[in-house]
């Protein structure tokens, strides 16, 4: 672990405003601001930062219907991520892709998605476009595991297989597909990995609420991918912390799971906790982190409600570049 | 006679066509929920609640909860239908057609005329469909009208609790494959339900409203919209026809030519975009069929011709709301006014 105090520092952070984010959201949401359908991604926060924190706005991420947190790891404006949800005209996408569709392309951010396994066939093409370019850049698709079993994403792993596309197929294996058990979805007794395998790529699995553990498998796998050996899989085991989506009973878990789940995976707490055990960060720099992430949060939010709506006339904007 | 909700309506027929014909299946993700959880089968029942119950009621063998794959769905219910079932499929949101479209458009639309005449296909896929719930560009579209332009298939969109029972009905036991829109924004909608054997006949519109001086032709959630419309219309004596098409394949032309040749005005009031459309389509039969009974150039309402946009403001400019109609229809009014009757 060749971390600096720097870059740990950083991590946290990032993890943290992901955690503040969905958290503030939660509760936004239950006062009736926010309208439509919000997929929450708190718990998974150590992959999405385990990974991007290794990228450059070069290279490329695609997200799903839960993309808060990819999307503000690979860089995407906080603040314009907000006004976004809130519909707001000044959000990153001017309020016409709303939760479901954040994206930031000059970020290397290829978009949030409503359609379950869209978006590894793009990351390939993603990738290919990196390859052409010859410059070791690569794209990484996010998937959960309930993703895995659209036939795109097969058709993307064999694509990208057979053409050594520097693609990474990255499988947050949260155990669930809105309200079904990963065991019952997944035939390969919940084997994602081993898919990707036998599709002919090398692949890793990993603790998901783990930073330090995510970061180093990712370190691994980005020396292999970004060497030209081509695609690399990556299973990592993590929790959703809220419902598939704002709104959901989650009658499907069991008695006192969220509990559990918040008390013993969490990895806002595990890393803090190794951090702070191991001497490397004190305390108390950790709560300045935490006191300034919660007043941007604030602000995003405060700013959010106070942003121009949308107007009725741009409905009609951006559909083409040369009407 | 009871009163409920559509959600109940889909469930009570679902339920009662499973009771009748141990051929109907389900299929869909969901459908069941909590399939490999701790809270265990039904812990769901769909996510619109539509199939609740069923799982119990009829077992997996014929109440399949599916991983996410659509493909995989609507082609297991064409080999299915093919080999004597009557699947009944769930596709989520209508938006999601997109991942399965071959199965639909050249497999199972064109199997009994590829087949020569020779096979039957009578898969019924459910859909839930429509904007006014600021789901954004993906999870909105209204999508039959592109199905429509699809010889094979019978397109059908209820408005209510109750068409949506004698209309499912008619589907499932009908012998070609019909694409059912159920609008979601309505099913919470409440009214009363006939008990019983219910079915709707396809291609038989619906009066929703009686008039003479404009004709309003339209389906599924913007039905209520046109009422309103010509109920705040009435008040000023302006009396509207208001035609609940039901089924746009079978299609039925006879209503529409027959209003349009009592009022000499139409409206077409569609959620599918301007272009290539039912909208258009109508104007273009109305326009061929019915030219020497039009007294106003025919008005299309339809949203514009862009994706549906997630934002409140720009959603609601999206989705023809009801002033918009009561607007058109005084102005199809004033078109040469001092013209002879
Ligand atoms: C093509 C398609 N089918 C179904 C859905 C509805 N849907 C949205 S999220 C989801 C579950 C996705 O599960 P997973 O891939 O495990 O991601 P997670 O929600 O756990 O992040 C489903 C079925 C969709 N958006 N797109
Ligand atoms: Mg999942």
């Amino acid at each position: 672990m060749q971390l600096s105090r720097e870059q740990m520092l950083q991590a946290y952070r990032q993890m943290k405003i992901i955690r503040e984010f969905e958290e503030r959201l939660h509760e936004e949401i239950q006062k009736g601001e926010i309208a439509g359908f919000t997929h929450l991604y708190s718990g998974q926060e150590a992959v999405a930062v385990g990974v991007c924190e290794h990228l450059t706005d070069g290279d490329t991420i695609i997200s799903t219907h839960r993309g808060h947190g990819h999307c503000i790891a690979k860089g995407c404006d906080v603040k314009g991520m907000m006004r976004e949800i809130y519909g707001s005209a000044e959000g990153l996408c001017k309020g016409k892709g709303g939760s479901m569709h954040i994206a930031d392309v000059d970020k290397g951010m290829l978009g949030a998605n409503g359609i379950v396994g869209a978006g590894a066939p793009i990351a390939v093409g993603a990738a290919l476009s990196a390859k052409l370019d010859g410059q070791g850049r690569v794209s990484i698709a996010f998937s959960g595991d309930g993703a895995c079993n659209q036939g795109t994403t097969f058709e993307a792993m064999n694509l990208a297989v057979v053409t050594k596309a520097p693609c990474i197929f990255l499988f947050e294996n949260n155990h669930y597909s809105e309200h079904t058990g990963v065991d019952y979805a997944v035939g390969t007794a919940s084997d994602i990995a081993g898919r990707a395998e036998a599709f002919g790529m090398k692949v890793w699995r990993g603790n998901g609420s783990d930073f330090f553990e995510t970061y180093e498998v990712m370190r691994e796998v980005l020396e292999h991918v970004r060497a030209g050996n081509g695609p690399a899989a990556v299973e990592l085991d993590t929790e959703r912390f809220f419902g598939h989506f704002e709104g959901d009973p989650q009658r499907y878990r069991g008695k006192g799971e969220l509990d559990r789940l918040r008390a013993e995976r969490d990895c806002l707490v595990a890393f803090r906790s190794k951090v702070t055990e191991a001497g490397l960060i004190e305390a108390g720099m950790l709560d300045d982190v935490d006191a300034e992430v919660l007043k941007l949060i604030d602000d995003a939010v405060a700013e959010a409600r106070a942003a121009p709506r949308a107007k009725p006339e741009d409905v009609l904007t951006d559909v083409y570049i040369n009407a | 006679m009871a009163v409920m909700q559509l959600r109940e309506a889909i469930n009570l027929t679902l339920r009662e066509e499973m009771d009748r014909d141990p051929t109907v299946m389900l299929l869909g993700e969901d459908i069941v929920g909590g399939m490999g959880t701790a809270g265990g089968p039904e812990a769901i029942g769909g996510i619109w609640k539509t199939s609740e119950g069923l799982f119990d009621r009829f077992g997996a063998g014929r109440v399949i909860d599916t991983p996410i794959s659509e493909s995989a769905i609507i082609g297991a219910a064409a080999g299915a239908a093919l080999t004597g079932k009557r699947p009944v499929a769930e596709i989520m949101f209508a938006d999601f057609v997109g991942v399965c479209m071959d199965q639909i458009w050249n497999q199972i639309a064109k199997f009994r005329y590829m087949f020569g005449g020779k096979s039957r296909c009578p898969v019924v896929i459910r859909v839930a469909y429509g904007a006014g719930r600021n789901a954004g560009p993906q999870h909105s579209q209204a999508v039959y009208g592109l199905m429509t332009a699809i010889p094979g298939l019978k397109i059908v969109v209820p408005s209510s609790p109750a068409e949506a029972k004698g209309l499912l009905t008619t589907a499932i036991r009908d012998d070609d494959p019909v694409l059912f829109f159920e609008p979601k924004a309505l099913y919470a909608m409440r009214e009363e339900v006939p008990a019983g054997e219910y079915l709707i006949p396809f291609g038989h519109a619906r009066t929703v409203r009686e008039g003479h001086d404009v004709t309003i032709v339209t389906i599924g959630q913007l039905v209520a919209t046109a009422a309103k419309a010509a109920d705040a219309l009435a008040n000023e004596g302006i009396s509207c026809d208001v035609i609940d098409l039901r089924t746009t394949s079978p299609l039925d032309e006879e209503a529409i030519l027959d209003s349009v040749e009592l009022t000499g005005r139409l409206i077409v009031l569609d959620e599918n975009g301007p272009r290539c459309g039912l909208a258009a389509d109508i104007a273009a039969l109305v326009g061929e069929k019915a030219f020497s009974a039009l007294r106003a150039p025919v008005k299309m309402i339809t949203p514009p011709h862009t994706p549906v946009p997630f934002a409140v403001e720009l959603e609601r400019a999206y989705l023809p709301q009801v002033d918009t109609v009561e607007q058109a229809v005084r102005a199809l009014l004033a078109f040469r006014e001092g013209d002879p009757r």
